[in-house]
């Protein structure tokens, strides 16, 4: 089999699995959004301090998920491996 | 397929000193961007009256808004610091509105948003040593065991990595995904209404999608980023 055929299918392969991560914060952010739903339920008056402490907690939830986000993208259009061979 | 083709910024000339500077569509994209946020702020602010009316009253809102937001976060006595965070998130934003009119947008470059990060980042450590002393400062390193010393400090060295990455990526990954939907429906509208010599189904759904990567994801990248600045400089300038 040709060598670099065989690297880039791999490395589609290897972006795929790479956004399973985007299973953590996705269940991170979804407790995040349920727990502030209850704590402004409980006290309506401090929505708008709650809502901003909620979208601060998902951004850095959401930087694992971005990590992964930018392995992918370089394995699909930075690849360093497709030039080895 | 064929016709997909997700880049990164084109490189427009380059300037021959230093071996070659390139310029790249970023580089032209946020001076264009630049020019209109100054353009807005002269605008906004031409021929100011005692009573404000009109712009004017919008300009004064939108700077109470800033310092609103800046003393509600950091604290009082930290006013100085809401011309730069207003820059941030009026340059965050309308660079990342810029896919709006065909433009590559600004902060789809590692570039932009690692530039940033490290003006934050140099903020940081320079209110962490204003307000604790260089001794103090290197001793919370040692928090809370002086085994946790390097851990603390890749932490505080990953602060403007993920900071750019996440402005980055959000951005970037919103314009993979657009590029892959024109794409697709461009293929469906082949496939479907094949007869017809214009892509049909191009016009309107890219739109709705748009309206949450381009609009929203801009406005909450913006915020993010501006209000992460904030509270990295705000605990920096805590005294503990």
């Amino acid at each position: 089999m040709d060598a670099k055929a065989f690297v880039a299918g791999l490395s589609a392969l290897g972006a795929g699995m790479a956004m399973i991560a985007g299973l953590g914060p996705g269940i991170g952010e979804g407790y995040c959004a349920g727990q502030a739903c209850s704590a402004i339920g409980r006290q309506p008056e401090a929505q708008s301090d709650i809502t901003r402490t909620m979208i601060l907690g998902i951004a850095m939830a959401e930087s694992t998920g971005i990590y992964a986000l930018v392995i992918a993208l370089i394995l699909l259009f930075a690849n360093p491996f497709v030039n080895l061979f | 397929m064929g016709d997909i083709a997700i880049n990164g910024p084109r490189v427009l000339f380059e300037i021959p000193i230093l071996g070659g500077l390139p310029i790249t569509e970023t580089m032209r994209n946020a001076w264009i961007v630049m020019l209109f946020i100054l353009c807005l702020c002269l605008f906004l602010t031409s021929r100011m009256e005692k009573v404000p009316k009109g712009k004017q009253a919008i300009a004064e809102k939108a700077v109470q808004m800033i310092d609103n937001l800046v003393d509600g976060t950091m604290g009082p006595g930290c006013r100085g610091f809401s011309p730069y965070i207003a820059t941030l998130l009026m340059f965050s934003f309308c660079g990342s509105l810029a896919s709006l009119f065909f433009m590559r947008p600004v902060t789809g470059d590692l570039n932009t948003t690692l530039g940033w990060a490290l003006i934050t980042f140099v903020l940081i450590i320079v209110n962490n040593i204003k307000y604790k002393g260089v001794g103090g400062y290197l001793k919370g390193f040692l928090q809370p065991i002086f085994v946790m010393a390097p851990l603390n400090v890749l932490s505080e060295v990953a602060t403007p990595v993920s900071m750019s990455f996440r402005h980055f990526g959000n951005i970037a990954g919103g314009l993979v995904i657009t590029t892959l939907l024109l794409a697709a429906l461009k293929a469906l509208s082949g496939f479907v209404l094949g007869f017809l010599p214009v892509p049909l189904l191009q016009i309107g759904i890219p739109g709705v999608l748009s309206l949450y990567f381009d609009v929203f994801t801009s406005a909450m990248q913006a915020f993010i980023f501006s209000m992460l600045t904030m509270s990295y400089v705000g605990n920096a300038r805590s005294a503990d």
